[in-house]
């Protein structure tokens, strides 16, 4: 877009000439590979911002990007908003959200948009915005938290600055996951043919590089921690290519102006003192070992799914409906049969259509 | 006067009178039409055109404007795109039952300034009101008729493989301004709606005749909206260059915090042309002489292929298709 | 997940918020999750909060690297 005043500090990343020059690159070297690299972008903010900028359009046709299970909207079982919804209809729970939820739908086919006009469901923008709301809404007031390690420090910063202000009403429904175990379920399929991950940029600011060693140890993977200016994502996949050329295995740090080797020792400390890990269920796929965060035992007070002894998550999909090999990056949304007929963002059959940030939305948006 | 209004007021006995004597007309009557009866004498051309929208907005007042400033301008718009000029307005309220009399005086100063402004006069117009917790407030019904000025087409069918899409100004700001004033958003606070009339930037087109081929104000769904409703169906696409659309640093900047496309968010002061490319650099300038025109730009062109779809040039120089904006406006942290 | 950009501090406030500039109005984002930071800093915000301060060392080693592809001169 053009803009009136400079933009600082990201005009370089959307530079044309440097994009191009990178492209240049990217084909000389998967030329010289002359195979196929799959290449899985673990986040769903790479999967809507390489297609977002036309990325795809400028990769060799041996340079495929698959997209990956990071969206954690899509990973949330379906029985969590079924819950979500009779927090506000059997417990008098005001529900407070990130706007990410809200048209999800429920295994029951309901969603949390019904309920915004009554003021049942509220949308906040930030959990900064939680004690206060907390203080003024009669009741108890359950924030949805979920998200990955770039959003879990974030969530806690806002309920721990409640609980400062003694808002006792204010309760937390986790569904946070994380992102390496994620990594090592999917690697220990070892039908993935992944040749690296395009690592998440702003995940990793908060888990630092040296959270993925485990790849450097045990994997035939490497990984690029990448950002996502249109420049970083070329620069991310030109060194994933460089590292195959190289037949290296290894996790570089390509967002090193954001990314620290220890992560961000604040939010990581947070992070311990409200929360253990558990094997989460992940929508489609099942419990995965130590991938999820729940608060500890001392807060349950404040644990929403404690407090009113809600159910583990059902976990349906609808027939027909891929997702669950969509996000693991066994399927691309085009050999789905509901794809863009039945299911479009409209009216979405799973997760990965109606969330801002799922592959199905993305690919049906922007044109795979 | 009440300080609140009450069901009495729409049920067409005293109160209601009361409400149109002392509140209603004397905001909006005119010296050209003193009396706002049920059914008012309007002179015409032979060549009409009419509209009407009805306007829910929320919140009913934001930065730049209210439901009353847009019940004329959204109407005035409506005509001016189909290429009339806007004459008269009919205004239908819908008020909910406690809705401030205060602001309901402050909805009705915004039409009689808004009306001043685009030359309209009301003449004619309704109001009921609805129990409370059966209405967001205040609704408007706006009807608008006026006469034709441009006699072309403006249907997509006459599009040829070449011509230029023109934006008339920056975009994405009315949307992003409701959006953040509706959520309490605490992104841009210098942002404001660019709710305006259209008719004179409009007119400025009206004499390029046959090469002016389509014209359409950007409202909901935005620019992404209009130019898929442009090629639907068509054996053209459309090709935009991201690095020639004019928005503001703040809106874009908005946009980006709340994860929002400046191009699928609602316009109330821009519209989208279609011109024949050598009347392309004329349309701008034309445009860009009228202070509401400044930022004008030609942001790409009708093109073979893709027929029916619309594409952009990233400023990357990738390139990626602008879809139908779907669902709901929502800020986003993913 | 990981929606973020960077904002530059224009001031900082006693009760552990920032005032981050955004185009031509200031947005406040809370700190409190950075060990340190100053005014002029850049930091990236995702949903409200700060969750690091860019590096402006990397960030001018990343422009030479610009400047080197820009001039043809490989890396």
């Amino acid at each position: 877009m053009r803009l009136k005043a400079e933009m600082g500090i990201n005009d370089r990343y959307h530079d044309r000439d440097i994009a191009q020059r990178l492209v240049e690159e990217i084909v000389e070297l998967s030329g010289k590979l002359a195979r196929q690299v799959r290449f899985m972008e673990v986040c769903g903010t790479h999967t809507v911002a390489l297609r977002r900028h036309g990325i795809h359009s400028l990769l060799p046709p041996n340079v495929k990007l698959i997209s990956g299970p990071g969206c954690p909207v899509c990973v949330t079982p379906s029985g969590y908003i079924d819950n979500a919804i009779r927090l506000i209809e059997e417990f008098d729970c005001t529900v407070v959200s990130f706007g990410d939820m809200v048209k999800v739908p429920g295994a029951g086919g309901g969603t949390l948009a019904g309920y915004l006009g009554s003021g049942r469901v509220r949308i906040v923008y930030s959990p900064s915005e939680l004690s206060a709301l907390a203080g003024v809404i009669k009741g108890p007031v359950v924030f949805l938290a979920i998200g990955f390690e770039t959003t879990v420090p974030v969530v806690l910063a806002g309920f721990k600055k409640a609980l400062a202000d003694n808002r006792k009403n204010l309760l937390l429904y986790t569904a946070f996951k994380t992102v390496p175990a994620a990594l090592e379920f999917l690697l220990a399929d070892k039908s993935h043919r992944l040749d690296g991950f395009l690592l998440p940029g702003h995940v990793s600011v908060i888990i630092g590089r040296l959270a993925y060693a485990f790849l450097e140890e045990n994997e035939n993977v490497s990984g690029v921690i990448t950002g996502f200016e249109p420049v970083d994502m070329l620069v991310g996949i030109k060194s994933l290519l460089q590292l195959v050329s190289n037949h290296e295995t290894r996790v570089t740090n390509e967002y090193k102006r954001a990314v620290r080797d220890a992560g961000n020792p604040t939010a990581r400390a947070i992070m311990d003192e409200f929360l253990e890990p558990y094997a989460a269920r992940w929508r489609s796929i099942g419990n995965i070992e130590n991938s999820g965060l729940r608060l500890l035992p001392r807060f349950s007070d404040f644990d929403a799914a404690a407090v009113f002894g809600l159910k583990d998550e059902m976990d349906t999909d609808a027939p027909g409906c891929l997702c669950g090999s969509v996000i693991q990056g066994k399927v691309v949304p085009s050999e789905c049969g509901l794809f863009g007929t039945v299911c479009t963002p409209d009216r979405p059959v799973g997760p990965c259509m109606v969330s801002s940030e799922g592959t199905c939305a993305a690919y049906l948006k922007y044109g795979a | 006067m009440d300080k609140h209004i009450r069901l009495e007021h729409g049920s067409g006995g005293v109160l209601s009178r009361e409400l149109v004597e002392q509140i209603i007309y004397p905001a909006l009557k005119n010296a050209a039409y003193p009396a706002l009866k049920d059914g008012t004498d309007v002179s015409c051309s032979p060549s009409m055109c009419m509209t009407t929208d009805t306007y829910v907005v929320d919140p009913i007042f934001f930065p730049g404007g209210d439901i009353g400033k847009l019940a004329v301008f959204g109407t005035c718009n409506d005509l001016a795109v189909s290429g009339a000029r806007p004459q008269y307005i009919s205004l239908g309220f819908i008020i909910e039952e406690g809705f401030p009399v205060a602001d309901l005086s402050r909805v009705l100063s915004s039409i009689a300034e808004a009306a001043g402004e685009a030359g309209v006069a009301v003449v004619t117009g309704d109001t009921k009101v609805v129990g409370a917790g059966k209405g967001g407030g205040i609704y408007i019904n706006s009807a608008g008729i006026g006469e034709k000025c441009f006699s072309g087409d403006l249907d997509p069918a006459g599009l040829h493989i070449g011509d230029a899409v023109v934006l008339s100004g920056p975009v994405g700001a009315h949307g992003i301004t409701v959006l953040g004033a509706r959520e309490g958003l605490p992104v841009g606070k210098s942002l404001v709606s660019d709710c305006a009339n259209l008719f004179p930037l409009c007119n400025e087109l009206f004499p390029f005749g046959a090469s002016l081929k389509f014209l359409r104000d950007a409202t909901r769904g935005g620019v992404a909206a209009v130019l898929n409703e442009i090629v639907a169906g068509l054996s053209v696409g459309i090709l935009i260059r991201e690095s020639d659309i004019p928005v503001s640093p703040d809106v874009e900047a908005a946009a980006d915090i709340l994860g929002l496309n400046a191009l699928e968010v609602a316009n109330e002061g821009v519209f989208v042309a279609v011109v024949s490319g050598d009347a392309a650099d004329s349309a701008i300038s034309k445009l860009a002489g009228h202070p509401a025109g400044k930022e004008a730009s030609v942001i790409g062109t009708i093109v073979a292929d893709p027929a029916g779809k619309v594409f952009l040039e990233t400023r990357i120089g990738g390139k990626r298709m602008i879809d139908l904006p779907r669902g709901l406006l929502l800020p986003r942290i993913c | 997940m990981c929606l973020a950009v960077p904002l530059q501090i224009e001031s900082i406030n006693p009760d552990g918020t920032a005032s981050v500039k955004q185009a031509n109005s200031l947005l406040e984002v809370d700190i409190s999750l950075l060990k340190n930071a100053s005014i002029g800093d850049y930091v990236i915000v995702h949903a409200g909060y700060a969750i690091e301060v860019l590096e402006t060392d990397e960030a001018e080693v990343r422009l030479d690297m610009f400047d080197a592809l820009e001039s043809g001169n490989g890396n």
